[in-house]
């Protein structure tokens, strides 16, 4: 997987998926690349319209809280957001994540201020702040899900091996 | 080296032994999803070239959420729900029927089997002893078309719970106290095991409205003992047969132990915009409230609305106040007419809705408008979360709800009671 490169949107603590995908858009969720245009709109509603390819989604703790809705980080990646790094990530929308495609990445954001430019490494586990100079690094996946995000989400890998590769 | 409960059913389902922090592909007894779902479900299993699920009758289709359906986008997401079913034999709970955890407690759960749902109040039927787990549309697909899905085995902690509950507090107000305490993401990834003698002696109902939250704090699944509460429970619903007594091992290890006694404990609420922000009622202050919204995965049980209905007996709902009582399930609603509970609810001026998640998600039936304030027994109160994200949500057990709709601001019920 190549390296990914984009700016730093920054959100606080707790963001849930009734902030990425929320309820009252619930009549969209057969229609994704028009709930796209919504997604984290009552976080920060000027972020689906200002957002560049390639950007990150820079989080607190406990990122994806909430419902078990796949549309959330389906809408993100759709929306064309690299990765999502987060302090911490609640359990199903980290699995999810990794279901769809959309790299999630654990590790102290505090030193990323919004707008800074980022290069993501995956496969070595490193994030280079461009910005600010600073590389930080961030512990491999579990083998099943670096396996799943590697060849492009559940769908693909099942696909592929027909079932699950546990390794 | 005992087991703990987790460790257990997981083991069996997976055909060999496994300990915390393994990975397993394990077999599952239950799969479901609700109508928010199970669209993206069914376009998933089409993507990935499976035309049959592995077992039709272990596999039902919820609509809950938006039942009946107030627009046509949702019309048609429901159309292609039960075209879904008709062709793949997969069982369809029809609008009606009521939310998909409890009608699974009713009719489908079991002690010692592994359910996964599409939502993520899937682990309600930890209560029956179950490792009831939610995830997404996508991992669902899979499991409804191979049977199996993978799982790391989660780490335990002992949740150990003495003393009697108080006059006026509930399940849900210890719960409410528990997610306070331990944090929203506090337990992350963990099992959580409630036992000691106030949850050896806490009724079915209060035991689904505690592992429905588990998710609230982060935990994957909150796990109850099978044990006689178990047996009556499944003796009553007509399924006797599938009760088996268990617990885990005495020598199991745990990560944790945490020791709660609720003798002192007072009526809880979750100020609004986290579960976590809990306080005691009698120190939320003099909030007027709008709408008061009593159903819910948490709090949708006849024994929920039989507390209700204790202390609006009588009475009525005050001035400006609307009372939306939305009933977990058909057979809630049937008995809570039967034994006329819904009749006193309606007397003092509620509003009884069809049986579903109502107001809880956001999507119908009861939206709040900008400013508004709503206590509700659910489970969640994020910003939008009912439908409008300048609202404010409070969340309470089912007696600080019928409180606080007589008064029109919240309200301990101790003040009832
Ligand atoms: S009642 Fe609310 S929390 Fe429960 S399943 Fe329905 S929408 Fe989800």
């Amino acid at each position: 997987m190549d390296k990914l490169r984009g700016r730093a949107w920054k959100f606080g603590d707790g963001i849930s998926t009734d902030h990425i995908a929320p309820g009252r858009l619930f009549h969209l969720r057969s229609n994704l690349p028009e709930l796209a245009k919504h997604v984290l709109e009552d976080a920060r509603p000027e972020f689906a319209a200002a957002l560049q390819t390639g950007d990150f989604i820079v989080g607190g703790r406990n990122f994806g809280q909430g419902s078990s809705r796949e549309h959330a980080p389906t809408i993100i990646k759709m929306a064309g957001v690299s990765a999502v790094i987060a302090k911490s990530f609640a359990r199903i929308f980290f699995r999810n994540c990794i279901n769809v495609g959309l790299p999630a990445i654990i590790l102290d954001t505090d030193t990323i201020d919004e707008r800074d430019e980022l290069e993501m490494d995956l496969l070595a586990g490193k994030l280079v702040n461009l910005t600010k100079g600073a590389t930080l690094s961030f512990p491999p996946l579990p083998k099943v899900m670096a396996t799943i995000l590697s060849e492009g989400g559940l769908v693909e890998h099942i696909k592929k091996h027909g079932d699950f590769k546990l390794d | 080296m005992g087991k703990t409960l987790s460790e257990k059913i997981l083991s069996e389902h997976a055909g060999h032994n496994v300990r915390a922090g393994e990975f397993a592909v394990v077999c599952v007894d239950l799969v479901y999803v609700q109508d928010g779902t199970g669209p993206l479900t069914v376009r998933q299993l089409e993507k990935l070239g499976f035309k049959n699920v592995s077992s039709p009758e272990r596999t039902i289709v919820f609509l809950d959420h938006a039942a009946p359906s107030p627009r046509q986008e949702l019309s048609n997401d429901h159309k292609l729900l039960r075209e879904f079913c008709q062709r793949s034999g997969a069982v369809l709970s029809d609008i009606g029927n009521g939310i998909s955890h409890n009608v699974a407690s009713e009719q489908y759960a079991n002690p010692g089997t592994v359910i996964v749902g599409a939502d993520s109040h899937t682990c309600t039927n930890g209560a029956l002893c179950a490792f009831a787990v939610g995830m997404g549309s996508t991992d669902i697909a899979v499991a409804m078309a191979l049977g199996h899905t993978w799982l790391r085995v989660p780490e335990t902690w002992k949740v150990s719970v003495e003393g009697d509950f108080p006059r006026a507090v509930y399940a849900k107000d210890f719960m409410l106290h528990f997610i306070g305490t331990v944090k929203a993401d506090g337990a992350t990834y963990r099992a959580l095991e409630f036992v000691g003698p106030a949850m050896d002696t806490l009724s079915m109902a209060g035991r689904l409205t505690i592992s429905n939250m588990a998710v609230e704090c982060g935990a994957k699944v909150g796990l109850f003992n099978s044990d006689e509460v178990t047996r009556n429970y499944l003796e009553l619903l007509g399924r006797p047969q599938r009760y088996k007594p268990l617990r885990a091992d005495p020598d199991a290890a745990y990560e944790k132990t945490l020791t709660f006694d609720v003798s002192s404990l007072e009526p809880m609420i979750a100020c609004p915009h986290f579960v976590d922000n809990v306080k005691p009622v009698r120190e939320a202050g003099s909030v007027a409230v709008h709408q008061v919204f009593i159903g819910t995965s948490s709090n949708g049980r006849l024994e929920d609305f039989q507390q209700a209905a204790a202390i609006l007996k009588g009475k009525k709902v005050a001035n400006g106040v609307r009372l939306l009582i939305t009933p977990g399930s058909r057979k809630v609603l049937l008995d809570g007419l039967a034994d006329g509970t819904f009749r006193t609810l309606a007397e003092a001026g509620g509003v009884i809705t069809g049986p579903g998640c109502g107001a809880c998600a956001g999507v119908h039936e009861g939206v709040l408008a900008d400013g508004e304030v709503c206590v509700a027994t659910q489970n969640r109160n994020f910003r939008g979360r009912m439908g409008n994200p300048h609202a404010f949500i409070y969340l309470a057990s089912p007696a600080t709800a019928a409180a606080t709709a007589v008064t029109g601001r919240i309200t301990d019920p101790r003040e009832f009671l």
